[in-house]
């Protein structure tokens, strides 16, 4: 098999495979009692958790191919990225859904009210453009400056997310503040490469 | 609601498994465990766990379905032992409840160092169900085993210039591994006012569901304000003080904007987290809806007129 097969034979199925662990690891606890006493909540904390952590991922994708030289790493950087929406949307499903049941009128109060949900909903809002804008279709109709410009709104969904999970915690901020360790590393990277780039000019 | 209540004196001894006897039981079922005896039937939790004797019956509670014994006591607030919900329940196994002083002070004719025996047993222990409702919008049904903390205060003679009672949690992180890291400013410290402590719904529980307080639930002796958010039902005391000042409580210092001194369950006062007008029944599953909540948490009647005039949104 060449490097092309490879990547498309193994790697890729890999990947895929290995963004669903979540996910079956959620319906094998709720096939067989595994959700504790408060399902709804295991459930939306669950598929929170793995929705920011998996956008995280997908922006440390760039800076290992610019770091690492591993150009082959973009090809994969979709389909990360679209686990990190699948999963919010996976998120905000299992809010509407089993938390609120459709009530419309308390999700708005809950939209308009809690900012930590005000952020949510922005962050999901913008996963929805970069989602719909993903195909490589979409660059040439868009044209790649202006494609390019969108889905920089992917650090904005990275901020917004680890500011939601932060703004929804009580008291022990450890673990929003592990994230916001490893955002800040990701955007100080970009912020260090867009200003060499443009000394460099 | 009154309850004929029978005066110190009247308890007899036989009503009281006497230490020995418990402790004998207890040594037995360990061992037995221990040689695989009874292992293969027993859990842990049911070999700890320790009947208590001489409880009597209330009418508080009727028509009420206790929540299953598991998820009372594997789902808890406990940040003493861990901030998130399932931590408690491992990370106060070796916790040592036993033996356990309680301070009184203040404004009081009889302060000293009471050993938990000594505060507990010239009473009689009742059983309370009780509504407990979170902060956190969730709520469960807990039968509670306990003594009315009025008539705890009632034996220390509390003075006229007693105007709240102030409570504080153990203070030991080489026992309760989440003081390691500073969440909340430890030690716990929580409050109350003095005709809330008398209210005949405020109780000092010491166990739950017929059994001696599992460690994860505030073991050995917890306050329990059923008409009150879960947090001011503060766990493991170790000190009562009567003051004539409001004693400063920990979530009001942790966050002032979300908590306040007397955190009624209100669902008219939204919390900026949490909507507080419905709440979701722990144990009853995925797909059940959530039920609205109620006024003081169900016990408007008994406790509304503690706060007449006062304007609960301000007086959160
Ligand atoms: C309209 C959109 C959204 C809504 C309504 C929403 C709602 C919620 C709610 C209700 C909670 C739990 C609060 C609690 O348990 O007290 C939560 C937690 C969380 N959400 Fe969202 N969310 C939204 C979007 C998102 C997005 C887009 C992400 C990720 C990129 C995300 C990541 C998280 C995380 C990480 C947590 C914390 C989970 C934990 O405690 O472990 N949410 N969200």
């Amino acid at each position: 098999m060449n490097k092309e097969t490879v990547i498309r034979r193994v790697f890729k199925p890999g990947v895929f495979l290995l963004c669903l662990i979540p996910l079956a690891v959620i319906v094998e606890r709720a096939l067989f009692g595994g959700l504790g006493a408060n399902p709804v909540e295991a459930v939306n904390r669950f598929l929170g958790d793995w929705a920011l952590r998996i956008l995280l991922v997908t922006l440390t994708i760039t800076p290992l191919v610019h770091l690492g030289g591993w150009p082959v790493l973009v090809r994969f950087r979709r389909m990360v990225g679209l686990f990190a929406f699948f999963y919010a949307v996976l998120h905000v499903s299992n809010y509407v859904i089993a938390d609120q049941f459709f009530n419309w009128g308390d999700i708005w109060a809950d939209i308009v009210k809690r900012n930590y949900i005000t952020v949510g909903m922005g962050v999901i809002i913008i996963l929805t453009a970069l989602a719909v804008t993903s195909p490589k279709a979409m660059i040439k109709k868009m044209g790649a400056t202006r494609w390019r410009k969108l889905h920089r709104l992917a650090y904005i969904a990275g901020i917004g997310g680890v500011f939601h999970y932060w703004m929804m915690i009580k008291a022990d901020l450890l673990l929003p503040q592990i994230h916001a360790a490893i955002l800040a590393v990701l955007l100080g990277y970009r912020l260090y490469r867009s200003k060499i780039k443009t000394r460099s000019l | 609601m009154l309850i004929k209540q029978k005066k110190s004196s009247d308890i007899a001894s036989s009503e009281i498994t006497s230490k020995s006897v418990f402790m004998n039981r207890r040594h037995f079922i360990q061992a037995a465990a221990a040689s695989g005896l009874i292992g293969s039937i027993m859990t842990p939790d049911m070999a700890d766990a320790s009947a208590l004797s001489g409880v009597g019956k209330t009418p508080y509670g009727k028509g009420l379905t206790p929540t299953d014994q598991k998820l009372v006591t594997s789902y808890n607030n406990f940040y003493e032992f861990g901030t998130s919900k399932d931590d408690p329940v491992d990370a106060a196994r070796e916790f040592k409840a036993k033996p356990w002083k309680v301070t009184i002070d203040g404004e009081v004719g009889k302060p000293g160092d009471y050993n938990f025996e000594d505060l507990v047993s010239p009473h009689k222990l009742q059983e309370r169900i009780y509504r407990l409702r979170c902060v956190e919008a969730w709520s469960m049904v807990v039968p509670w085993v306990g003594i009315p903390l009025a008539d705890m205060l009632a034996r220390v003679e509390p003075t006229s210039k007693a105007k709240y009672v102030a409570f504080e949690t153990l203070h030991d992180p080489e026992q309760m591994p989440g003081q390691h890291r500073r969440v909340l400013k430890w030690p716990y410290v929580e409050g109350l006012r003095m005709d809330e402590a008398m209210n005949p719904l405020t109780l000092m529980a010491v166990g739950l569901y017929g059994e001696e307080l599992p460690n994860q639930n505030g073991a050995p002796i917890r306050l329990v304000v059923p008409w009150k958010y879960g947090f001011k039902s503060i766990k493991s005391i170790v000190r009562i003080s009567l003051t004539e000042k409001m004693p400063p409580t920990s979530w009001n210092r942790s966050a002032a904007r979300e908590y306040g001194f007397y955190a009624n369950v209100n669902p008219e006062v939204s919390h900026p987290r949490w909507s507080q007008a419905k709440e979701r029944i722990i144990g009853e599953g995925y797909f059940s809806a959530k039920k609205e909540t109620l006024m003081f948490n169900g016990y408007s009647e008994e406790v509304a007129g503690l706060y007449t005039g006062m304007d609960l949104s301000k007086y959160y």
